[in-house]
């Protein structure tokens, strides 16, 4: 039993347990589920439906477009934002990342709910505004960690280099803070992307249940369609898996130094 | 020299940071079109900040910097004609060699074909040909040294600043480096200002040397200047090996130390005068004494006839009895100790084993004199504790309030004790805390101790109390005379 324990292979059974219960058997249940029909043969009915369901697939496209706005808004305010906290013109940097970091203490349900609150406040019209301004809000945090992270280890003898050769601010943060910024910048594009395309809560609450994203599609097929509509549900969720997994692989083509100097990836 | 030649002018800059403390204080120098200088100094002396307001990384507080007779003193780094080599070589990693390379041709907007032509030019100055295409991480740091080197020639700076360039490189790597760079130096025709805190590097490589220590400068001399002549004690013993003895000039031409007279070659000292003389132990003649009592005997040279080596004449010869004996590859290094408890370094091509009573001489010219320094003191790393307290040398100390005030609890602070402040204790639970007279150097006037604290430390007094080798002592120094200031880098 001693032999056991001291074996640090053996402290990895608990995950591993943990891994085939909750990640690999549902994973391998939705690839059955999506290419089975109800009586369990095998179709490939689920992915014609959806394909032949113009609303389905507006909605996918819907999905992906908010989110792609959203990864924008977010990559534009959240640059800036990491750079000045990067840059040390403050004091206290490490108080400002806090500030910028608080919010991802809080539960995003309940960051939601205070965001749709807040928009009755001011009596404004929930709906596709409302869903930008919430997910920008809640994903920000995502999107300026990793590039502030990124940008805090840069050496400030490049950048001083840069200017020794030349370069004036401007070119010296084209030319050097940018590029070499870009693993982060991957890493929050990808941290911001992945969950707001397959967001389903948010959207409903923020929106009142107006727009359905693809999230909520899914959702529906399991929650409201009942045993008939699993089949269905697991071959969108498959569809989802696909483009969020192409995503994750965007930009990594140099995997190992992204891992190395990028934020939270 | 006139005003024209040089091509770079520091004056009277002092650089003060925002707390206060100051990394330059009242520099000045001109360096010569072509001229290799090397500022040398140890860390935290100011020689980085210094090279840095030369690039215009920094501004300095006061005085200005002319830059061929133009003043360029708050002129952005990127408007000026000079070009820095850092110590990191700080390479952009997401380039590739030749990219790294073309940078500053390239923001200039010179022309594609002559940027690769500059670019392969350079590359061949620094035997980096075969290179352009490779990621810089690929690269060893002596070749990663040699890109950042041609980087920064392939502007034609006027200047190229050079800061530890070879610092971090291996001792066999820096070696080859030293003779490039000086060869590099010949044929650009570039003036070259290089920092080190490397003594050797500084005496091999350059024309003129600049010695920096707390934000001043001790000396500017040629490299065989500061090592003969050097103005100070700091300068000699920073500078290679040497004797360092408190001595009186009693005339011109006539010094007193080790309690014997010597006659020497400097004047104007005027007359009883207390000064420092430096002998360096490669110009003390030794021999196996006359007056025999041999107790080791000279290795392998029993027939050897020393007077043969030794210049004769009417020197003032002294006498001890070698203590230890270290073979250092071309020569032996003997510490001999005098009846009058001198300790004297000797450099010398034959062993001397210890328990030999030898004699000794040196030459007048290589005795060298220098005014008193006066201000010497212990040097500590400490932390400002909650309590208004200052933590080094692993105790709490009180200090003043007025010392104290410029700091936060938990700051790092950079602690100063004068030789002279130390108060040395017989019992040595009197003291806040104890230690072990380690070593003690007779200085005509003083005794200069060094005492080594229970916790490892070497703390160095001056007293006129009479200390025994091993005595246990109890340490005190008053709270006036610990003196606080910031860390360096």
């Amino acid at each position: 039993m001693m032999k056991v324990f001291q074996n640090r292979r053996s402290w990895a059974w608990p995950y591993i347990v943990f891994l085939v219960l909750l990640v690999i058997l549902p994973l391998v249940l939705i690839g059955i589920y999506a290419f089975t029909d109800i009586e369990g043969h095998f179709t490939l009915r689920n992915f014609i439906q959806f394909f032949h369901k113009t609303e389905a697939v507006n909605t996918f496209i819907y999905s992906i477009a908010i989110a792609l706005i959203t990864t924008i808004i977010c990559l534009l305010l959240g640059y800036p934002a990491a750079y000045v906290m990067a840059m040390r013109s403050f004091r206290t940097p490490a108080v400002m990342a806090l500030l910028f970091i608080l919010p991802m203490w809080i539960n995003f349900l309940l960051r939601t709910i205070a965001t749709v609150e807040l928009f009755h406040m001011f009596n404004l019209p929930l709906g596709e505004g409302a869903l930008l301004f919430g997910m920008s809000y809640d994903f920000l945090p995502f999107m300026i960690y990793p590039i502030y992270n990124t940008l805090q280890k840069m050496d400030v003898s490049l950048l001083e280099a840069a200017k020794d050769l030349g370069a004036t601010r401007w070119q010296t943060f084209v030319k050097v803070v940018l590029p070499l910024s870009m693993p982060g910048i991957y890493s929050g594009i990808v941290m911001v992307f992945m969950p707001t395309v397959s967001t389903f809560a948010i959207s409903e609450l923020l929106t009142h249940n107006k727009i359905t994203l693809f999230g909520s599609l899914i959702q529906r097929s399991f929650g409201e369609g009942g045993i008939l509509m699993w089949n269905y549900g697991a071959a969108l969720s498959l569809i989802m898996l696909v483009i969020i997994g192409a995503t994750s692989f965007f930009g990594q083509n140099d995997t190992e130094t992204e891992s190395q100097k990028g934020g939270l990836l | 020299m006139t005003k024209s030649q040089s091509i770079i002018e520091v004056n009277h800059v002092s650089k003060q940071f925002e707390d206060g403390t100051f990394a330059l204080r009242d520099v000045s120098l001109q360096v010569k079109k072509g001229e290799f200088v090397t500022i040398l100094g140890p860390s935290g002396c100011g020689k980085t900040t210094l090279l840095r307001c030369i690039a215009g990384f920094q501004v300095a507080s006061s005085g200005d910097i002319l830059l061929n007779g133009e003043d360029v003193t708050d002129m952005p780094p990127h408007m000026r004609p000079v070009n820095t080599v850092f110590q990191k070589y700080a390479l952009f990693p997401h380039l590739n060699v030749y990219e790294n390379v073309a940078f500053g041709l390239k923001l200039k907007g010179v022309e594609k074909s002559e940027v690769e032509r500059r670019v392969k030019r350079a590359l061949k100055m620094v035997a980096m040909s075969d290179y352009e295409y490779r990621h810089v991480d690929s690269l060893s740091g002596g070749q990663q040294q040699r890109v950042a080197i041609a980087r920064a020639i392939i502007n034609e700076p006027e200047v190229l600043l050079l800061d530890e360039p070879l610092a971090a490189l291996d001792l066999k790597m820096r070696k080859d480096m030293q003779l490039e760079l000086k060869e590099m130096h010949k044929k650009l025709g570039i003036t070259f200002i290089y920092v080190t805190h490397d003594q050797e590097e500084a005496l091999t490589l350059s024309d003129r040397i600049v010695v920096m220590r707390e934000g001043k400068i001790q000396q500017i001399g040629t490299p065989t200047d500061i090592y003969n002549e050097p103005q100070n004690c700091f300068v000699a013993d920073f500078i290679g090996e040497s004797n360092i003895l408190s001595g009186k000039m009693i005339r011109d031409r006539r010094v007193e130390f080790c309690d014997q007279e010597f006659d020497c070659i400097d004047e104007g000292f005027g007359e009883n005068t207390a000064v420092d003389v430096v002998i360096r132990p490669e110009d003390i003649y030794i021999w196996k004494d006359e007056r025999g009592k041999v107790k080791g005997g000279v290795s392998g040279q029993e027939d050897y006839d020393p007077e043969d080596r030794v210049p004769k004449g009417n020197f003032t010869k002294w006498y001890g009895v070698v203590d230890s004996c270290i073979f250092k590859g071309v020569h032996y290094e003997m510490t001999v100790k005098t009846d009058n408890g001198y300790e004297f370094m000797v450099q010398d091509y034959h062993e001397f084993l210890p328990g030999t009573e030898v004699g000794m001489l040196v030459k007048p010219e290589d005795i060298q004199i220098m005014h008193k320094e006066h201000h010497i003191y212990n040097h500590f790393e400490g932390e400002v504790l909650k309590n208004g307290l200052v933590r080094f040398l692993d105790a709490d100390w009180e200090v003043t309030e007025e010392q104290i005030a410029p700091f936060q609890p938990g700051d790092k602070v950079e602690v100063r004790v004068a030789f002279r402040e130390v108060d040395l204790q017989d019992h040595e639970e009197e003291g806040v805390l104890s230690g072990e007279v380690h070593y003690i150097l007779y200085k005509g006037n003083h005794y200069n101790l060094t005492i080594r604290t229970d916790e490892g430390y070497d703390l160095y007094v001056y007293t006129n109390d009479i200390w025994d080798d091993g005595d246990r002592v109890g340490i005190v120094i008053p709270k006036e005379s610990i003196l606080l200031g910031k860390m360096m880098e």
